[in-house]
């Protein structure tokens, strides 16, 4: 008798315990759920670049999904890089203008032709590539690009920016 | 059913008594809760903190009033609205700012004594492991609050501290945008480091109070000399009256006066910094507006982070992360690292005592390195060197504790 008890008190507790564990992992799931990124945050997505009216050595600094997209673009005495984004003859430095160590915005230092990131001692040069033996363990990244015209849109991936990606030339 | 006196008086001891057994609470959490007499105005640290705890709840919850959590709106509810039109708002935020500072500096301090003391060994791991456990809480309270006011030093703090998540080479930028609910610190990143702030964290730390007290009850509190009290003896003593032959007093009334003191002189040094000199605890930078585009000169955490920021920065990207991981987590593991039996004061431990005097230093340059930018090569040198020094602790102390000679008590 008193055995029979146990065992259907047991019971009670492993029914309530299993499907406390359903439960429980369907209630983790949506609290992971709940603190994705909203849709409309991921959906707010492309800008456009106007490039004709940039002058060489001189950073301009867009907005692209909250974050700074430095644009340079590149006089003649500076080196020609696989990363430079060329259009109507003339070659730009694209980058998302936060350091690969912890994300600070690196300044440019037209008089270096560098970038250097205050947070850390970061030095990019002007075709983003770290200096090596510093934090930074990686170049700049290239956000998605496609070339329209004299316009350059951000958020798009066109055939330069998925030759460039092939390359491992960003991530 | 219990006996319950029809003549008892409402609400007077003996009714109360009979409903929930005051005098037994009262009996086992102050007048034969025993501490012993061996003790010095460093044991008083546990209830400054307790006490500036409760001080930064009430201003808290008069910030919550005004403060308003949307990336549009907060700046200006903290420094237009709180900050001048707010009767006594200032006093509020001060209050807070202040208190988030100190706190560290008591916690710091209630850490080293505990060190010095050896009050981690046998017997008391858990207040050890308790105690680290709401450093931790502690920590991600004073950066969740950080985020609050929105200014430059909140959102690029944010930027960074959550970018520390991708784990370096593992690129893990999923997680880190999970963790800010989009690409960088916005709305959605705001809001739920103010649930974090004013809700979750504030009950994990009343949660490992409770604990912490909790695992302090049975090991009893340490004293100056380590000794091992006969506390049922020396109690017996104290109730039969001869309180000059016992080695104990009472929690409550007779060791709490001496908590009361230390705390009125605390208060004293607080509340002179609240209304004279608060600017230490308000970073300039951080009455400019976050702006996403614009990088401050020079980040720095506030003080008490800066000893662990400072051990981030010497090095590549990987090896800092595992350093930084390496420092986060190493004061958890001292009940376990020190081999010697011996509990006793660090002056009676040979070279303990210089270990521990090193620690204090190293941690001591570290703070100062790290408030420094990051250009100059000297000072560079030496955060690098207070770096590896302080990683090389952990190894030292095994080795040091392993050949320590056994300390013979007559006590």
């Amino acid at each position: 008798m008193e055995q029979q008890e146990e065992g259907r008190r047991d019971f009670m507790g492993m029914a309530l315990g299993a499907w406390a564990v359903v439960g429980g992992v369907g209630a983790l799931y949506a609290a992971k759920r709940s603190w994705d990124p909203l849709p409309s945050v991921k959906a707010a997505g492309f800008t456009t670049v106007e490039m004709n009216d940039k002058k060489e050595n001189e950073l301009v600094v867009e907005k692209w999904r909250g974050k700074p997209i430095f644009i340079l673009k590149k006089s003649a005495d500076m080196e020609a890089h696989d990363r430079d984004v060329v259009m109507n003859g003339s070659r730009f430095h694209v980058s998302i203008g936060l350091c690969t160590h912890l994300g600070c915005i690196p300044a440019y230092q037209s008089d270096n032709k560098e970038f250097f990131c205050a947070c850390h001692g970061g030095v990019f040069d002007v075709s983003g590539v770290n200096s090596p033996g510093l934090p930074p363990p990686s170049p700049l990244e290239i956000p998605p690009f496609r070339i329209d015209g004299t316009k350059l849109v951000l958020g798009e991936s066109g055939p330069e920016y998925k030759k460039m990606l092939d390359a491992g030339l960003t991530v | 059913m219990a006996h319950f006196d029809d003549k008892a008086m409402p609400f007077g001891n003996k009714w109360m008594d009979e409903r929930i057994g005051l005098n037994t609470l009262k009996r086992v959490l102050n007048t034969e809760y025993w501490i012993p007499k061996d003790i010095n105005f460093l044991w008083a640290m546990g209830m400054v903190l307790a006490a500036t705890f409760g001080i930064l709840v009430v201003s808290g919850i008069f910030l919550l009033m005004y403060y308003k959590p949307d990336v549009n709106l907060a700046f200006d509810s903290v420094n237009y609205t709180i900050m001048s039109e707010v009767g006594y708002g200032w006093f509020w935020r001060h209050i807070h700012g202040v208190g988030a500072s100190i706190v560290f500096l008591i916690i710091y301090i209630h850490m080293f004594t505990g060190i010095y003391y050896g009050s981690y060994k046998r017997g008391r791991e858990l207040i050890w492991l308790s105690g680290m456990g709401l450093f931790v809480a502690f920590s991600a309270e004073a950066f969740s609050g950080y985020m609050l006011p929105w200014g430059q030093m909140s959102y690029w703090a944010g930027m960074v501290i959550t970018n520390l998540f991708s784990g370096g080479s593992l690129e893990a930028y999923g997680l880190v945008e999970w963790i800010r609910g989009d690409y960088v610190p916005g709305d959605a990143y705001l809001t739920r480091f103010f649930m974090l702030h004013v809700l979750l964290i504030p009950l994990a730390i009343i949660g490992l109070i409770v604990l912490h007290f909790g695992t302090l009850r049975l090991p009893h509190v340490n004293n100056q000399e380590g000794a091992d009290i006969d506390y049922k003896e020396s109690a017996e003593l104290w109730k039969a009256g001869k309180k000059k032959e016992s080695k104990v007093i009472p929690f409550s009334p007779v060791f709490l006066s001496k908590d009361l003191f230390v705390m009125g002189v605390y208060f004293i040094i607080f509340f002179y910094l609240v209304f004279y000199n608060f600017e230490f605890s308000m970073d300039p930078v951080n009455f400019d507006p976050a702006d996403g585009l614009k990088t401050p000169a020079h980040i720095y955490p506030e003080w008490y982070f800066l000893w662990s920021y400072e051990i981030l920065r010497p090095f590549s990207k990987d090896i800092g992360l595992i350093a930084f991981g390496i420092a986060q987590i190493a004061f958890v593991f001292l009940p376990f690292a020190d081999r010697s039996p011996n509990v006793a004061p660090a002056h009676k431990r040979g070279l303990f005592n210089i270990w521990f005097w090193v620690l204090l230093i190293d941690m001591i340059v570290l703070t100062a390195m790290g408030k420094l930018p990051p250009t100059d090569p000297v000072f560079a040198m030496i955060g690098l060197v207070s770096a590896v020094l302080f990683l090389a602790m952990g190894p030292l102390l095994v080795l040091i504790t392993m050949f320590e000679k056994k300390i013979e008590k007559g006590a």
